[in-house]
C-alpha cells in the first residue's frame, strides 16, 4: 500500500524560526534517521517527500458554480502549519505509525493513497 | 480447533446455537486470516449458518460441525472471489503482519487468531463509537440490530457505522497482526475500555423502558472472559474480567417486577455466587498497579466490598469510600466524586456527602443522579420539602422509566 504522511503541525514542538541552531540540526537529523529507518525496512520503501514553507505562502483555488477564485493563504486554518510530506510503500499501518515515530513529535496526518489504476 | 463432535447436541438447532456461541469469533478470524476479505466473511459465514439449519435438518448434524461451517463458508467467498475475477473486478485485501504466511493450514491445528481480531477491531485508528460495537459483531456474533439497541441508535445506523469501520479497516490498512511488544499493553488497555463501555451500556441505559439490559450486558462479559481465556496473564485483563464478574453477578437482584432495586434492598441470595468467587479469585492475583489497570482494580475492589458484604448494615462503607477517594485522585472524575459522596454519607453521615458535592453542579449539569443523591440525603436529614424540590429535579432529568418509577416512588415515600 502507498500511504501519504503529512507533516501537519509542530506539536509541542517550537517552530523552526524559534528554534535554536542545535534544535534545528537535531530535527534535520531525526528526518535522516526516518529515511534510513525506511530504508532498512524489508517492506518500506521511501517514495517521495518534501519540505514546504509555511502557510502564508500558499495560494488556495476553490471553484464554486464554475467561477474559480484565488486565494492567498492555506485551505483551512489547521492546515497553516503543514511543513511537508512524505509518500512510502509500506505493508499496513501500524508499519507507517511506528515508523513515524522516529520523525520530530509533529502532529501528522496519515493517509491510504488509492490505487486508481 | 478441536473437532470434538461429542460436546455437540445431536439436535441440529441446538448444535448450530452451540457452534455460533462458542466459535463464531475463531471461525471469523481465520476466514479472514485465510482470505483476508473482511467484506466478504461476515456474510458467507451467516450464509453458511443459515445453510446448516436447512441441511442438518435433514442430514443430521455432521461429524464435525465446526469444520462443516467453516468448509461451507470458505467455498461461498471462494465463489465470490472467482465470480469478481470473471467480472474483471480486483477488491483491496486486508493488511496483514509481517509474520503472515499464506499456509494451507489443516483446521485443527490452527492458533488462535481471536486476539489479533480483537486487537483489529479496536484499533485505535478506527472511531470510539464503533470500536466495541464491531468487536461484538466480529468476534462473538453479536445480531447488528442488538448492538443497535445496545447503544440506543437505529439498526440502520449501527450497520453503517460497522459498514464504514471495516471500509477503514481494509483501506487504511488496519493490518492483522500482533502489535509490538511495548504497543500491546497500550493497545490492551484500549481494548479493555472498549469492552468496559460495552458492558457500562447495557448496564445503565439512559432512556427507554428497560433499566438493565442483561443480556446485552452479558454480551460484554463474554468478550472479557473471553478475551481472559487469550491473554491470562495480562493485569488489565484480569481487573476488567474481575469488575465485570463482580458487577454481573448482581443482575438478577436488581430489578423486581419491573422496578429498579436498589443494592441496600436487593436479594442477596440471587446474586450469583459463583460468579462473584470467580471475580474475588481474580483480584487477590492482581496487585497494586498504575494507569488504566489500576483505575479498573480499584473500582472492582470496590465491587468486591459489595460483594462480601452478608447484608447491606455489614458493609465496609470505610473501605469502599478510601477506595473511592484514590479512584478520584487518579481519574479526577465528577461522576466517581458522587459515588464517593454516598459512600461517604454512609460511613460518615449525610452531612459529610453533602459537603463532597459542592462544585459538581456544574461538572454534572444534566444529571439526574446528582439532585437524586442530594434529595436523599437531604431526606436523611429529615428536610422532606427540600428533598422533593431534588427528587423533582432530578425527574425533570431522567430518561429511563425504570428509574423515574423509582423517583417517583420516593417522592411519594416522603408524605409518609
Amino acid at each position: 500500500m502507498k500511504y501519504f504522511v503529512l507533516l501537519a503541525g509542530m506539536g509541542d514542538l517550537p517552530t523552526w524560526d524559534e528554534m535554536s541552531p542545535e534544535e534545528q540540526e537535531a530535527g534535520l537529523a531525526k528526518h535522516v534517521a526516518f529515511d534510513e529507518a525506511c530504508a532498512s525496512h524489508p517492506e518500506v520503501e521511501l517514495l517521495g517527500g518534501e519540505a514546504l514553507p509555511d502557510g502564508s505562502m500558499a495560494t488556495t483555488l476553490r471553484t464554486r458554480g464554475g467561477d474559480m477564485t484565488i486565494t492567498d493563504g492555506p485551505f483551512a486554518e489547521a492546515a497553516e502549519q503543514i511543513g511537508g510530506y512524505y509518500v512510502l510503500e509500506a505493508p499496513n499501518l501500524d508499519t507507517v505509525i511506528e515508523l513515524c515515530k522516529v520523525l520530530p513529535a509533529y502532529d501528522i496526518e496519515l493517509r491510504p493513497i488509492l490505487d486508481m489504476s | 480447533m478441536t473437532s470434538n463432535s461429542a460436546q455437540y447436541s445431536t439436535c441440529p438447532e441446538r448444535a448450530i446455537d452451540q457452534v455460533y456461541r462458542a466459535e463464531w469469533g475463531r471461525l471469523l478470524a481465520l476466514l479472514v486470516s485465510r482470505t483476508r476479505r473482511l467484506d466478504l466473511v461476515e456474510d458467507a459465514l451467516s450464509d453458511a449458518f443459515t445453510a446448516a439449519a436447512d441441511r442438518w435438518r435433514d442430514d443430521g448434524v455432521p461429524g464435525n460441525p465446526v469444520g462443516w461451517i467453516y468448509t461451507t463458508a470458505y467455498r461461498r467467498i471462494l465463489g465470490r472471489i472467482r465470480a469478481e475475477a470473471v467480472a474483471g473486478r480486483k477488491a483491496p485485501l486486508l493488511a496483514v503482519g509481517p509474520d503472515w504466511a499464506q499456509n494451507e493450514w489443516p483446521i485443527d491445528e490452527l492458533a488462535d487468531e481471536r486476539l489479533h481480531l480483537i486487537l483489529l477491531c479496536c484499533h485505535p485508528a478506527l472511531p470510539r463509537s464503533s470500536q466495541s460495537a464491531l468487536a461484538l459483531r466480529l468476534v462473538i456474533g453479536t445480531p447488528t440490530d442488538q448492538i443497535a439497541r445496545l447503544f440506543l441508535v437505529s439498526t440502520a445506523t449501527m450497520a453503517a457505522r460497522l459498514t464504514r469501520a471495516k471500509k477503514k479497516i481494509v483501506l487504511a490498512g488496519i493490518p492483522l497482526a500482533a502489535p509490538l511488544e511495548d504497543e500491546l499493553r497500550m493497545r490492551l488497555d484500549e481494548v479493555c475500555r472498549t469492552v468496559y463501555l460495552a458492558f457500562t451500556s447495557g448496564y445503565t441505559p439512559g432512556t427507554g423502558p428497560d433499566l438493565l439490559r442483561v443480556d446485552l450486558a452479558g454480551e460484554a462479559v463474554r468478550l472479557a472472559a473471553l478475551l481472559h481465556d487469550l491473554v491470562p496473564e495480562a493485569p488489565q485483563v484480569k481487573a476488567l474480567f474481575a469488575l465485570l464478574a463482580l458487577q454481573h453477578s448482581r443482575r438478577e437482584a436488581r430489578l423486581r417486577q419491573g422496578r429498579l432495586v436498589r443494592m441496600a434492598d436487593q436479594d442477596r441470595r440471587s446474586w450469583r455466587h459463583d460468579e462473584i468467587e470467580l471475580g474475588l479469585g481474580l483480584l487477590s492475583t492482581l496487585p497494586p498497579s498504575d494507569g488504566y489497570v489500576e483505575e479498573l482494580r480499584l473500582q472492582a475492589l470496590i465491587a468486591a466490598e459489595h460483594a462480601r458484604a452478608p447484608s447491606p448494615d455489614q458493609t465496609d462503607w470505610d473501605v469502599i469510600a478510601r477506595r473511592y477517594a484514590e479512584l478520584e485522585d487518579r481519574t479526577g472524575s465528577a461522576v466517581v466524586r458522587l459515588n464517593r459522596a454516598v459512600a461517604l454519607a454512609e460511613a460518615d453521615g449525610p452531612l459529610a456527602g453533602l459537603a463532597l458535592l459542592e462544585g459538581l453542579d456544574q461538572l454534572l449539569p444534566d444529571s439526574h443522579r446528582l439532585p437524586a443523591v442530594r434529595g436523599d440525603l437531604i431526606a436523611r436529614m429529615g428536610d422532606g420539602d427540600q428533598a422533593r424540590s431534588w427528587f423533582l429535579e432530578a425527574l425533570e432529568r431522567c430518561d429511563n422509566d425504570v428509574e423515574r418509577a423509582h423517583l417517583r416512588d420516593r417522592i411519594e415515600g416522603l408524605r409518609t
